[in-house]
């Protein structure tokens, strides 16, 4: 195989995307254009649980500029089996569909579709929709209904289900010396990402349809539209060039897209649906999930039992599942290890993932477990989970194919200056203010997808490369414009990457934090296909410098092949493809996870957080003054993306830890602080320093060395605010968010 | 329409009014309850202005209306007859230059976004606090900006974006 | 959001008369709170009068003292070298609340006429007596850890959102308001009301009156002043709870001193008992503890707030040292002084 210098790969580039970004012309998918668009408003329900007894609609008709109002009673037909409705990383169940019937499953659910001339007239119609409901009482509260989990009969496809145990852990904590055990609880959290889900479907006749649709991967939207609207493939393309934030909220088609494609197709035009920040609290949410930690120890910290229970909420039609309990045996070595993961049915949506769903919520448990550990045992928190540090997967019995959790721990710790700490609870003032520090482990898996890809290079040296995936902010226009940079030997400029549209090749969502490695490696082997065939033309020319040559001799730099170990013979790409008498090559490659490998070894990406707060105790105000967050992730492509990439999702911990909070009603089973104003997420004034290192990791899953950093930022970052709370405090809070009330109570 | 002082205005009727929105004088008819978000976004194709919440709980919206920063989603265009309106598409313009404003380029720089989403607020809001002129640590700055939510979580870079900016001097 | 009529006020008296003529008509200006209420259908005018034309708009003295215009925005009050240096309790208080662009559009009257946050009175698939008067409360039992501890009904628990009129209440300040029977003054203590029966009114103001100005007293208090906001960010979120402190004093001897309360009552909530605690006694803590504990005494809390009566007692302990102290707080930097 040919080189290729590493002009671009690891350096720190700007995005390809930002002029487009700050000038505004970067298009979001409720912002495309189509003749006669029609404007589509939802009107949701109130109740969250029973049925509509009556819906009138007329009044709402008969406002001039209303085209037609949506319901179930007038509704047209769709696919009848949960089959077609089921997307691709939908749990086992009963997908939501909506107008399907009388029967509402949840608060919030979309009961109407008001569809007029223009979004003005479509909401205000939509205020008349009178809507009369038969009310049954809700069940939304997990503790009450802990006694009726279950242990899901169906397993979501791509997520582990606890191992069986080992030894025997409720014999071992009996016995053990030290003893931790205790319940933690984060609240149920809204994605909330700043663009509403939207979905503009341009009629383009004869039943065709062109759609621009909020999601993390329009192959996706295309699959379910098929499976629904019993369309073929060719009959919709999807596109979403740009997503406005999804942290999960876009793995799945939302009901908006159903919604509008249903309209397009019966009034045969163009129609548009865009969710109100209100409605985007009705789809999908991180779960409230009941904890409990058991850890046993010896005198001296060394885990003897290890237990993490979890009964996770779900809806009643969705075995919604994500991997909670697993975390503990892969951080921790330990001989005596029983983990369960149950769920109990709610009246409330099937929850979805959310940047690192079930790590953000299991390691939280078990980091803050941890440090209950560290002060039970007299032990400073490193020191501690370098004990029990774990060499090997223990839930699959394999080692890591890299794990540089030690160089987190030793980095992180230098850059916060954890020797300075004083370990004692209260023991560090600043002013007025307590200081604590607190750290915690994080962990994620490193995961890989099939994904295509495909590059066209052109005679005059311009390179467009892309698949069907998304960049939902991530960065992933500018790391695949790298790699197919350095694959050919071509300036960043000369290439272009296209992405979120179904005419490319096919690539799955967005998520799990595998588009880098997975987009990235089937670029690079589609770019490398090109440059085979470029080195082929090149080789037959006459009198062809680079006769004699084998593949692997040559090398691809500043649009050249030459002669590794002698630059002065070389031939230009467009020289190659004149010889070849083509002006365009083109290759489509797939690239999917390395099968041996995954085989032998375990594959997480780890990090080691610090945090600094300062407390107002008196007054329970907490400030987050400080972050280190050390993460070990394989090779970085672009140092810069990738430290807004753990920026972010720290900045989600902290939500976490401190604000965010879907409050609600039981007794009316809906969720009161639908917005943005009473939904805390955080804001300018609670963001200060945020450190981030990359770890050096060698990491041989894939050709890159990538491991994939959309998630590992979020994980632990929850436990080492709340551990830097007690250590400021000497308050152990295991629910979340740590609001006032908690610190002064 | 034409709007004549304490003469109510029926439901039905368009009104006219006029708006120079990037430093083109537009007429244009709009229902009383037309806000100049939607205004811009759905009758101009002005959609570098955000959306994010339609109640001024995100700041993804933020217009400069005479050179100052406001929600645009809670502004009626209707009362805003006769203003200046800068949008993110007409900022490089406020700048003097042909290419970026120095806040574009320092967004860019500095990985000031992500998602891009709330950019656009994020930069005409700077520029309307920039030319306030209240704002001048970085605590200030984090206050005077905390009515733009960024959820990808690019605050850090937003600030260092605008204290570069701010301490170049080169405000536009 | 639905259709109205829409009427451009030249004149305060085009404002009343329009005001009066329409059938639920509203007064508009930065329509910050307005807009928002009516695109969640909780406000439905019939008639919308914009009266950003009036001549309000100026912040003037007048008899040794400032009276600010209805229409002058929160932050040209905020920013107002007079204000800053006379009033500043005023001027932190108007920062310490929403953003900068909001208050850009929000205006002094707006500010003192806007309604609550209860999550009941902004849902309309839920009951709430503000909006729906008899169709019960829903705060009550349900999610009420943001609503009031003083001066609730068995109809509503809603507090009053504002930050400005927390300071105001605490200055003593007046507003001017016109009606069709001409101008009158009402103090801030009577200008908002408790819930009482009748929670769906806010104020004392009449459904015909306009508010012209808020006047403020010659007294700012620049020496011994702050404005303490605890909420459950650090920025752009309502108080949990808020104490507006001015003083003064003789010596280290309390002269006078009245604070006032946000977030914790449907009016800024004051407790005149427990300001004239204050009066001679020396200005320690034990003093403003005595004064705060009488203030809590009163306090009933709800099924989720009950931290909130702690928070008070203690918020007003600090607010009373920081103001004694002359050690205002910081709207910026967020350490509480």
């Amino acid at each position: 195989m040919a080189s290729s210098p590493e002009t671009y790969f690891g350096t720190a580039r700007s995005r390809v995307d930002g002029p487009a970004k700050v000038t505004g012309q970067a298009k979001y998918a409720g912002e495309f254009e189509a003749p006669d668009l029609a404007h589509g408003y939802v009107v949701s329900s109130a109740i969250a649980r029973g049925a509509i007894s009556r819906i009138d609609t007329a009044e709402a008709e008969a406002v001039p500029g209303v085209i037609k109002v949506f319901t179930h009673e007038n509704r047209p037909r769709t696919a009848w089996l949960d089959y077609n409705y089921q997307d691709a990383v939908a749990p086992p169940g009963s997908p939501f569909r909506a107008l399907y019937d009388e029967k509402i499953q949840f608060s919030g659910q979309p009961v109407a579709l008001v569809v007029a001339e223009d979004f003005e007239t479509a909401r205000y119609a939509a205020s008349l929709v009178k809507l009369a409901y038969a009310a049954e009482e809700p069940e939304t509260d997990v503790t009450r209904v802990r006694d009726l989990s279950y242990t899901p009969p169906m397993k979501r496809a791509g997520i582990k289900p606890p191992p069986e145990p080992w030894g025997d852990a409720d014999a071992a904590f009996d016995g053990a010396p030290v003893k931790v055990r205790h319940a933690y609880r984060h609240a149920i959290e809204y994605h909330n990402p700043m663009e509403p889900h939207a979905s503009t479907v341009v009629w383009e006749g004869d039943g065709r349809l062109t759609v621009y649709d909020k999601i993390q991967g329009v192959s996706n939207s295309q699959g379910y539209l098929t499976g629904v609207f019993g369309l073929k493939k060719d009959e919709v393309r999807v596109l979403n060039p740009y997503l406005g934030g999804g942290f999960g909220s876009g793995l799945r088609p939302q009901y908006q897209l159903f919604l509008a494609v249903m309209a397009a197709r019966e009034l045969e035009r163009s129609v548009r649906v865009t969710l109100t920040r209100d409605q985007m609290f009705s789809f999908t949410h991180r779960p409230d999930v009941l904890q409990t930690v058991s850890l046993g120890a010896g005198p001296d910290g060394t885990l003897q039992a290890l237990r993490h229970d979890a009964v996770s909420g779900t809806s009643r039609y969705e075995d919604y599942q994500e991997v909670v309990v697993n975390w503990s045996a892969i951080l921790y070595r330990c001989e005596n290890v029983a983990l369960t993961y149950k769920l109990a049915h709610l009246d409330l949506p099937t929850p979805g993932d959310m940047r690192a769903p079930g790590a953000v919520t299991g390691v939280f448990a078990l980091e803050i477990a941890m440090d209950e550990l560290a002060y039970a045992t007299g032990q400073d928190p490193i020191a501690l989970r370098l004990k029990n540090y774990s060499e090997r997967d223990q839930t699959e019995g394999k080692p890591f194919g890299s794990k540089a959790l030690r160089a987190c721990y030793e980095q992180g710790a230098e850059r916060f200056g954890w020797s300075q700490r004083s370990p004692e609870p209260r023991s560090m003032r600043d002013g007025k203010e307590l200081v604590g520090w607190g750290m915690a482990t994080g962990v994620w898996e490193s995961l890989m997808q099939k994904s295509s890809a495909q590059a066209t290079l052109t005679a005059d040296g311009k390179l467009v490369v892309g698949n069907s995936t998304g960049d939902i902010g991530t960065g992933t226009y500018t790391i695949l414009t790298q790699i197919a940079a350095d694959a050919l030997g071509l300036r960043m400029e000369d290439v272009t990457t296209k992405l979120g549209d179904t005419a490319l090749a096919e690539a799955p969502v967005a998520g799990g934090s595998w588009t880098a490695a997975s987009s990235g490696t089937a670029v690079m082997k589609a770019c490398r296909t090109i440059a085979n065939q470029l080195f082929t033309m090149a080789r037959r020319m006459d009198h062809s410098p680079l006769a004699n040559v084998d593949f692997d001799r040559v090398v691809f730099r500043d649009g050249r092949i030459a002669v590794a170990d002698d630059p002065s013979r070389s031939v230009s790409l467009a020289e190659a493809m004149r010889a070849g008498g083509v002006d365009k090559l083109e290759a489509t490659e797939s690239a999917g996870p390395d099968s041996s490998h995954q085989k032998e070894f375990s594959a997480y990406t780890h990090s080691a957080i610090f945090a600094e707060v300062k407390i107002d105790e008196e007054l329970g105000q907490v400030r987050v003054t400080r972050v280190v967050s050390a993460v070990a992730a394989g090779r970085v492509i672009n140092p810069k993306t990738a430290r807004s990439q753990i920026l972010g999702g720290v900045v989600m911990g902290i939500g976490g830890a401190l604000e965010e909070e879907g409050m609600l009603d039981h007794r009316l089973g809906r969720v009161m602080n639908h917005n943005l104003g009473e939904y805390h997420v955080p804001v300018h004034a609670d963001i200060h320093d945020i450190d981030v290192i990359f770890v050096d990791e060698v990491d041989k899953a894939n050709p890159m060395g990538v491991k994939g950093l959309g998630e590992i930022g979020i994980v632990g970052t929850m436990a080492a605010v709340a551990n830097a709370v007690f250590h400021a405090t000497g308050k152990r809070i295991r629910e979340l968010p740590i609001t006032v009330d908690k610190i002064i109570g | 329409m034409l709007i004549e002082s304490g003469s109510p205005v029926a439901a039905d009727t368009r009104v006219e009014i006029s708006l120079t929105i990037n430093g083109e004088a537009r007429t244009l008819q709009v229902a009383p309850w037309t806000t100049l978000l939607d205004l811009l976004r759905e009758r101009l194709d002005l959609t570098g202005t955000k959306k994010g919440c339609d109640h001024g709980q995100c700041g993804a919206c933020t217009v400069l209306v005479n050179g100052t920063r406001l929600n645009s989603c809670l502004a009626l265009a209707v009362m805003k007859d006769g203003a200046e309106i800068t949008t993110v598409e007409g900022l490089a313009r406020m700048g003097g230059g042909n290419g970026l404003h120095p806040l574009q380029e320092a967004f860019v720089e500095h990985d000031a976004f992500q998602c891009g989403y709330c950019t656009p607020g994020q930069l005409c809001s700077a520029a309307g606090m920039l030319a306030e002129g209240h704002a001048r640590t970085r605590d200030e700055i984090r206050e005077a900006m905390s009515g733009n939510i960024c959820r990808c979580g690019a605050y850090t870079n937003i600030v260092d974006a605008i204290e570069d900016v701010m301490q170049s001097g080169a405000q536009g | 959001m639905n259709r109205f009529d829409y009427v451009r006020a030249g004149t305060v008296e085009e404002a009343v008369k329009a005001i009066a003529a329409g059938a639920n008509a509203r007064f508009i200006a930065g329509g910050t709170n307005l807009v928002d209420l009516m695109k969640y259908n909780v406000e439905r005018p019939g008639r919308l009068v914009d009266i950003t034309r009036l001549p309000l708009d100026r912040i003037e003295e007048r008899d040794g003292a400032l009276s600010i215009g209805a229409l002058v925005t929160n932050s040209t009050v905020a920013y107002d070298e007079r204000v800053k240096s006379r009033y500043p309790v005023l001027s932190s208080a108007i920062l310490a609340g929403a953003t900068g662009q909001l208050r850009n559009a929000a205006t002094t009257g707006g500010n003192l006429l806007q309604r609550t946050r209860c999550y009941y009175f902004y849902d309309e698939g839920t009951p709430c007596n503000k909006r729906l008067p008899g169709s019960g409360c829903g705060a009550i039992g349900g999610v009420n850890r943001i609503h009031a501890i003083f001066g609730t009904s068995d109809k509503c628990i809603a507090t009053h959102p504002s930050d400005m009129c927390v300071a105001l209440a605490a200055l003593e300040a007046e507003v001017r308001v016109a009606g069709p029977s001409g101008e009158r003054t009402i103090p801030m203590a009577e200008f908002h009301r408790l819930p009482g029966d009748e929670p769906e009114r806010d104020t004392t103001l009449k459904s015909d009156e306009i508010v012209l100005s808020v006047d403020l007293p010659a007294e700012g208090f620049a020496g011994h002043h702050t404005y303490l906001k605890l909420r459950d960010r650090l920025s752009y979120a309502f108080a949990l709870v808020s104490v507006a402190a001015v003083m003064e004093l003789d010596g280290q001897t309390i002269k006078t001193a009245r604070f006032a309360l946000g977030g914790v009552a449907h009016k800024p909530w004051r407790n005149a008992e427990a300001e004239g605690m204050l009066v001679g006694k020396p200005a320690t803590r034990e003093t403003f503890a005595a004064a705060a504990d009488r203030v809590v005494s009163k306090a009933q809390a709800q099924s989720e707030n009950g931290f909130k009566v702690e928070l008070a007692r203690r918020a007003i302990v600090r607010a009373l040292e920081q103001a004694a102290a002359g050690t205002p707080q910081s709207q910026s930097d967020k350490r509480i002084a």
